[in-house]
């Protein structure tokens, strides 16, 4: 039964909600709306500051804006679909097919490098990928590689390094749900006939699907957010919109056009969400547990 | 004898529903006192409004003559032990005991003293060092009881505490508890929807419907004289006839079935108003070719239609003649029936005095059992 | 297809294979990273030139080791004060906040948990920037009406702090309130019934039961706050924190000093996260 304590003290109430209240609203709420007023701001050639749509226009002016925002948008996108189908296999070998005495230690195996903090892990990348790097070096000597080769700063490395960086935030949450898949299922279904294919489509994914998105929407935010990867491994004369934002804030000094990409870039992030959400029928609360 | 628990005019509402409602009884000290209903009756309400946990909307709970309604549930001289038991997991048992010892202040080998003692009491010596999770369903059980008993509350208020229990063991604590109540000799108001459970352990049992009592009485009273169609069902088991009432020139009552039996009833009616009533008569009541005696007997003729084998227990499932109606009768285990086969003819009676009837009430009757 | 039904051997051969490499893509790079940490060598590569312990003691002139290294160690410092100060505060937040919306009922309630969980979808660089324009909206603000010099509204300790502490808050609510859902309530009544008061129901039940996530809590937003890169990156001052500081040195190139810093960094996050495990299952079966 609800409301079951008696004389309710409103004071407990107060003593949650209000530091509750300021983080929500100092951090969250009021920053995000200044930063949707800074970018409908703008000084004219007087100096004076006033409303203006010039930061928007901007972005859509400058094909280099619109086509690194929608370059960014598209490889999220795709980094995620590959962190989804390395994970399903991975997730499914760690819970149903390894020993039960090994899934503990699988587990934590698998939560160690998601621990370790994202800069080590490119790092590691750029020493075994560079061109004085060790598997160039490995390459040389066994005769396959007559010179080294970089084979950093390009797309297929970027996208290799996002996929690592981001792939655990997918394994953890399938996992959680795969778990409790009750095998007697994946039985029932084989004892039926169906085939391995027909067992993933019809019984295993539908189960996950909470465990998939709830994933996917962690990775694909973390690699559109992403900044360390693709500035350390991605191509030079490509960027990552995240670089946009930083070289406007920091480098051009422009925090007015800046939060105009930034507004955008939360836009996209929300808009594609939402959408995922919608197609696949999911709630968000749900989703995010 | 003193007044332990009195509750006058009690009334719970929770918006437009009435949980409970217009209660009063009065509690001896040292009874056992079984409030029995149905799930959603009210009864939970009425408990947790003596615990504390509820403020009742109207009306007054009295504990040793002094009104508590002012007092706080953690000041309340009355514990409750908890539907789950809501034994504290991350305490062991001694610590679980000694959590309300504690929080009255008390120190040191006192509470060392009475925690063992307790213990020794529901039988579980030397327990003090084991983790709850250790503990068995009935050792929970008693840990739990052992918990609220040690602060000498005046009244125990239990909630279904051997709800959870498998049957055996249910058997088995009910017993025990009662033991044990008559040992300490503290008042318990306890809760339950199972019949048996409140007859055999109570001095005490109020049947409880829809937020009001239907009756207050002893388990015997209850049985043999139920105040209203809902107790003559609730308590025990019932055949149920659908009757008509009529009265003869020498001032003899019958109730009068749709297949045309008339059995005659041991006391008058009123007949004024609407004349559908419910005739009760216990399985245990019906006998089995009755033969002739002094006392006028009902007789009806029925078939069998199967024998419900279950020990002791054992019944017929018979059909009056013309009727489909199936009712249940007591099949004694002592060799006199072994002839009955399904599908025998038999006669079946009863003495008039054994037939209870009430009128139609228009109320949803709880099924279960 | 799962243990107990029958698969032929290439499946399950190349279903281990795929494991195995699997496991080799997630821990080659760092593996690699550890090792070249002893590589007494001036560059974090092969060539192998034997076994050196300079790049964690060494005292200069050419390698300076980790414990030697000033510009390093006081950005692990920095790194520490931060982690400290962010995982006491979004830990006491967000127990409050699990209270808030497992135990409280109030008008936008639902819009208070959507607002709770947002930071899970901003991007860190999008949180950045905005704590950044909206503290300095409000540091001009003091500044122009009323005078004051409000310090700690400009990048540096305290804007840090309060970056991180805006997304890690939402991860330890959402650890706390695991568990308090999974609370039984008739616990507290039991011990108010038994004679405890709020405050004591609070301290030895609730609390007591919580104690295993808020420590778990406590230590993943260390952890997380310690390796935050994107938030962090706008909102710093002059006092770099360690991923910061790192970044600029592996732009730029660097000795295998990186690589001490990352045996050290690894070894001690996978002993967190692994007691961390072990500790929270026990606790949960208790």
């Amino acid at each position: 039964m609800k409301n079951s304590k008696p004389h309710k003290i409103r004071w407990s109430f107060i003593i949650f909600f209000t530091p509750v209240a300021l983080w929500l609203f100092l951090l969250i709420v009021f920053p995000h709306l200044e930063l949707l007023k800074m970018s409908f701001t703008g000084t004219d050639f007087y100096g004076k500051s006033g409303f203006t749509l010039e930061n928007y226009g901007e972005f859509f002016k400058e094909p280099i804006y619109w086509r690194t925002f929608a370059r960014t948008a598209l490889y999220s996108i795709f980094v995620t679909f590959i962190v989804l189908v390395i994970s399903l296999p991975v997730t499914f070998y760690i819970t149903k097919i390894a020993r039960v005495k090994s899934q503990g230690f699988l587990t934590i195996l698998v939560l160690i490098p998601f621990w370790v903090s994202e800069l080590i892990r490119v790092y590691g990348w750029m020493i075994l990928l560079r061109e004085s790097g060790v598997i160039n070096r490995f390459l040389v000597k066994l005769g396959i590689f007559s010179v080294p080769h970089e084979m950093l700063y390009n797309d297929i490395t970027m996208v290799m390094g996002l996929v690592y960086t981001s792939m655990l935030f997918m394994i953890v949450p399938i996992i959680g749900v795969m778990e409790s898949l009750d095998d007697a299922l994946i039985e029932a279904a084989y004892d039926l006939g169906a085939k391995k294919t027909t067992i993933w489509r019809k019984i295993i994914i539908p189960y996950v699907t909470p465990g998939i998105m709830s994933g996917s929407i962690i990775v694909f935010m973390l690699v559109l957010g992403s900044y360390l990867t693709p500035k350390l491994m991605g191509g030079k004369n490509a960027l990552w919109f995240t670089e946009q934002i930083y070289n406007s804030m920091i480098i051009y000094f422009n925090w007015n056009q800046g939060a105009a990409f930034g507004f955008l870039l939360l836009l996209l992030s929300s808009l594609i969400i939402f959408v995922a959400l919608k197609v696949t029928k999911q709630d968000f609360k749900e989703v995010v547990k | 004898m003193q007044i332990a628990l009195s509750v006058k005019n009690l009334t719970k509402k929770f918006g437009d529903f009435t949980a409970v409602n217009n209660i009063s009884f009065d509690v001896e000290d040292g009874k056992f006192f079984s409030i029995l209903g149905p799930s959603g009756c009210g009864k939970t309400t009425l408990l947790r409004m003596i615990a504390g946990f509820h403020k009742p909307t109207s009306g007054i709970i009295e504990i040793r003559g002094e009104n508590v309604l002012e007092v706080e549930p953690n000041k309340r001289p009355v514990n409750l032990v908890f539907q789950n038991l809501a034994l504290f997991p991350m305490m062991n048992v001694f610590e679980n005991i000694a959590f309300g010892l504690r929080r009255r202040g008390e120190k040191g080998p006192e509470v060392d003293k009475k925690v063992n003692l307790m213990l020794e009491r529901v039988g579980l010596p030397g327990y003090g060092g084991k983790q709850v999770n250790q503990l068995s369903g009935g050792q929970k059980q008693r840990i739990a009881i052992a918990r609220a008993l040690v602060l000498d509350p005046t009244v125990l208020l239990l909630d279904e505490p051997l709800g959870a229990l498998d049957a055996k063991l249910r058997e088995h604590m009910k017993v025990e508890l009662k033991k044990l109540q008559v040992e300490v000799g503290t008042t318990f108001v306890y809760i339950t929807h199972d019949q048996s459970e409140a007859m055999v352990m109570s001095d005490y049992v109020a049947v409880m419907n829809s937020g009001h009592f239907e009756q207050l009485d002893t388990p015997q009273n209850l049985y043999s004289n139920p105040a209203s169609s809902f107790v003559a069902q609730f308590v025990g088991n019932n055949n149920k006839f659908l009757v008509g009432l009529k009265k003869d020139e020498s001032g003899n009552f019958y109730a009068t079935t749709p297949e045309g039996g008339e059995f005659l009833l041991s006391e008058p009616f009123d007949l004024e108003g609407q004349n559908t009533f419910e005739m009760y008569v216990r399985p245990e009541a019906m006998i089995i070719n009755p033969k002739a005696g002094k006392e006028k007997i009902n007789e009806l003729n029925a078939d069998v239609k199967a024998i419900l084998f279950d020990g002791g227990n054992s019944r017929l499932l018979v059909v009056p003649e013309n009727s489909k109606q199936e009712l249940i009768v007591a099949l004694p285990q002592n060799h006199q029936f072994d002839h009955i086969k399904a599908k025998d003819k038999i006669r079946v009676g009863w003495y008039p005095k054994s037939a209870v009837c009430f009128k139609k009430s228009e109320e949803k009757i709880y099924e279960e059992l | 297809m799962i243990r107990t039904l029958p698969n032929s051997k290439a499946y399950t051969a190349a279903y281990r294979l795929f494991i195995a490499v699997f496991f080799i893509f997630l821990f080659s790079p760092l593996l690699i990273t550890m090792i070249l940490a002893f590589n007494n060598s001036m560059f974090p590569s092969l060539p192998w030139k034997g076994f050196t312990l300079d790049w964690f003691f060494g005292r200069g002139p050419d390698k300076i080791g980790i414990f030697h290294d000033d510009s390093n160690l006081r950005s692990i410092f920095t790194s520490i004060r931060v982690a400290v100060a962010v995982s006491a505060l979004s830990t006491l937040v967000g127990t409050m906040a699990a209270f808030l919306f497992e135990q409280e009922d109030f008008k936008f309630k639902q819009v208070f948990y959507f607002l709770m969980l947002a930071p899970l979808v901003i991007p860190g660089v999008i949180l950045g920037i905005s704590i950044l324009l909206f503290t300095n909206a409000v540091g001009l603000f003091f500044e122009d009406k009323l005078g004051f010099d409000m310090k700690f509204l400009s990048p540096g300790y305290w804007l840090v702090v309060f970056g991180q502490f805006s997304f890690i808050t939402t991860i330890t609510t959402m650890t706390i309130s695991a568990r308090l859902k999974k609370f039984d309530r008739t616990l507290e009544e039991a011990a108010y019934n038994l004679g405890a008061n709020k405050f004591e129901v609070l301290r030895f039940i609730t609390l007591k039961y919580l104690r295993p996530s808020i420590v778990g809590a406590a230590a993943i937003a260390f952890l997380m706050s310690f390796e935050n890169f994107n938030t962090t990156l706008f909102l710093v001052g002059s006092d770099q924190t360690l991923p910061i500081n790192l970044y600029l040195q592996v732009r730029d190139g660097s000795t295998p000093v990186i690589n001490a810093i990352a045996f050290l960094l690894i070894t001690f996050t996978s002993i967190v996260a692994v007691a961390n495990l072990y500790g929270g299952n026990k606790k949960d079966q208790a």
